[in-house]
């Protein structure tokens, strides 16, 4: 069933107007229309007190279960350290061709790795790997192409070098219909 | 049709097993499970897999017994085995009984996706290479650098040559040629196309951004490092480094930039670990090196390591002949991102131009185009659209008639051909700038 729109669920507080940033990104690369929500868990139950950070294998679960349908790709918005079992962090992670993903921010301000402010780096990455995870809930993978969004990225740096577009190549492979690849 | 690569992941933990899954997943291999060694040795039976990623603590079978049973059905199988209980002498074992690799979890994502692509490469470069080929599609090419006058089809050619090779480059140029320009067509045109090209813009960092910029740093390197940060010599492993502003590094980072030059080596600032990254560079510079280097503000040793090829960019009024195609282009690419129909030059606006010395060389035509856009509103850029405010220097007048015909074109424009107005600016009467009109064959640009 082909999506007929796509939600940003926002849990925790984001400035003003960053969801609409991102929404506007979201609707340029995937040509369906965009709601922003915000959303309410509970995240003291993904917290893990060792690592002090959050299960994103057990909250994308929950994005999935209880806030997408077959009609809708979800991501939700998060602003928390987010890591899966076998890797010290992840930035966001989706399921493959499925219905949802989930994207923090928390990772992505400059203070954190000992360096000057920037909000507009900040929210560059943030929208970045939106559209990223994104691309994997419509089936497409990781690109070889250096400056297409879908890129893996395991450092921030790594977002940096990429543009926030989808190659033309990954274009051709999204399924919706009416997508522009000129 | 090239494979996808194939990794099998063995490990009693679901959610181990599921992680895994779902990484790699995404980066488009062909993933299995097995959830113990029994299991997978029988998976392994029937099917092949290019890399098994098993844990060593299993119930049953342990990781070890497992690595030693694939090895002696398949000699060349790519094993990596993983713990959370690491010991050095677990690590020995394995490495002596073929792993190719021992690793801890958790892992740092990076060098998860280090360890995998080290391993692909193990079990076929060419094949990788043709599958890299076959998927990007649009990167720069020489075609963007817009001339055909001879001093940028010289330029052309000498990319096209210096492309193939690794050699150090460095372009030199006024500010505003299109240094970097130059450098992103080296690199599209390399065999390293398929890599990142790094840029670098050392004039805007102080000596120890720099030196974090260049080599990154570990956590806790200094006060706010909460992660580790990879530096640009690190991103541009397989790819290339465009070090901008080249003359302004600092001595003490001159030395460092020369060592890590010959040795291809780095540590992160407040780190141990020697990394490796195997780069070309690229560098730009609108000083004269030659002289920093005999006045001693410039080492001698780096900047024969950095020279050995030298690409000259021609300043813009060395090429007058490229301007209409460089406006043409400008003019195209601002329309298409303000949205707005296609507009055109008018003869006089366009032969201003070729007539003037551009200090700011493209970026500075660049920017005239755009502004000319942006506040004008007719079909045509025209000589009142362009920022006359600056003073003009015209290369070409040599006579008293040049210059009082160029003048007197000048303040026809700003005062829109009103006669009386003109006339009063010029402090002439109306009949004697009829007579200059006449003499001049002047007319209002269309």
């Amino acid at each position: 069933m082909d999506p007929e729109n796509i939600i940003l669920i926002s849990f925790g507080y984001f400035e003003k107007g960053l969801l609409d940033i991102i929404a506007k990104d979201v609707i340029r690369e995937f040509s369906l229309p965009v709601i922003t929500k915000e959303g309410y868990l509970d995240l003291s139950e993904f917290y893990d007190p060792p690592r002090k950070q959050y299960n994103g294998t057990r909250l994308l679960k929950e994005i999935e279960s209880g806030f997408s349908s077959d009609s809708v790709k979800t991501i939700g918005l998060f602003n928390v350290d987010l890591y899966i079992p076998i890797l010290t962090y992840i930035f966001g992670q989706a399921y493959l061709n499925g219905r949802a993903g989930i994207v923090s921010i928390f990772r992505f301000s400059n203070e954190k790795y000992g360096i000057k402010t920037d909000d507009k780096i900040l929210v560059d990455r943030f929208r970045k790997e939106v559209i990223h995870e994104l691309g994997h809930t419509f089936g497409l993978v990781h690109c070889y192409d250096p400056t297409c969004v879908m890129r893996s990225s395991t450092y921030v740096e790594d977002i940096d070098q990429k543009s926030p577009n989808l190659c033309i190549k990954c274009k051709m492979l999204l399924r919706i219909p009416g997508v522009d690849t000129k | 049709m090239a494979r996808k690569i194939s990794i099998l992941i063995v490990d009693d933990e679901d959610s181990v097993r599921d992680s895994l899954y779902n990484w790699f997943i995404e980066d488009g291999y062909r993933v299995e499970c097995a959830e113990d060694a029994k299991r997978a040795l029988s998976i392994l039976e029937s099917d092949d897999f290019d890399i098994v990623l098993a844990d060593i603590k299993m119930p049953g079978m342990d990781g070890l017994e497992m690595l030693k049973r694939i090895k002696s059905l398949r000699k060349n199988s790519i094993v990596i085995m993983m713990t959370a209980f690491a010991t050095v002498d677990t690590a020995v074992q394995a490495l002596k009984d073929g792993a190719f690799d021992y690793v801890t979890k958790p892992f740092d994502p990076d060098d998860l996706s280090h360890l995998v692509r080290n391993a692909t490469k193990q079990i076929s470069l060419t094949e990788e290479n043709e599958i890299l080929k076959e998927k990007i599609v649009s990167l720069e090419n020489v075609e963007d650098l817009i001339g055909k006058s001879e001093t940028m089809q010289k330029v052309l050619r000498e990319i096209e040559s210096v492309a193939q090779s690794n050699a150090s480059v460095i372009i030199t140029g006024e500010s505003g040629t299109g240094k970097e320009l130059v450098a992103r067509a080296i690199h599209a045109n390399s065999s390293r196309k398929f890599f990142p090209l790094v840029s670098v813009h050392c004039g805007a960092l102080t000596e120890s951004l720099l030196e974090s910029e260049l080599f990154g740093h570990e956590k806790g390197a200094f006060t706010g490092a909460v992660y580790n940060r990879k530096g640009r010599f690190e991103m541009a492993d397989s790819g290339t480094i465009f070090l901008d502003e080249i003359a302004t590094i600092p001595p003490k980072m001159q030395v460092e930039l020369l060592r890590v030059l010959e040795t291809k080596s780095f540590v992160r600032v407040g780190g141990n670990k020697e990394i490796s990254s195997d780069f070309r560079v690229i560098c730009a510079t609108n000083r004269d090196l030659k002289s920093m280097v005999e006045k001693g503000t410039f080492r001698e040793d780096l900047f024969y390591r950095l020279n050995v090829v030298n690409i000259n960019v021609p300043p813009l009024r060395e090429r007058i002949e490229d301007i209409p195609l460089l406006v043409e282009y400008f003019i195209k690419k601002y329309c298409i991102s303000m949205n707005r129909p296609l507009i055109t030059i008018d003869s006089a606006a366009l032969k201003r131009l070729e007539e003037f010395s551009f200090p700011g060389n493209i970026r500075e035509l660049e920017n005239m185009i755009e502004r000319a856009i942006v506040v004008g509103n007719g079909k045509k850029i025209s000589l009142k659209d362009l920022p006359l405010g600056k003073e003009m220097v015209n290369t070409t007048i040599e006579s008293l008639d040049d210059l009082e015909k160029n003048h007197i074109i000048y303040i026809l424009t700003k005062y829109n051909w009103n006669i009386s107005a003109a006339a009063k600016a010029l402090k002439v009467d109306r009949v004697t700038l009829y007579n200059k009109i006449k003499k001049y064959d002047l007319t209002p640009a269309k």
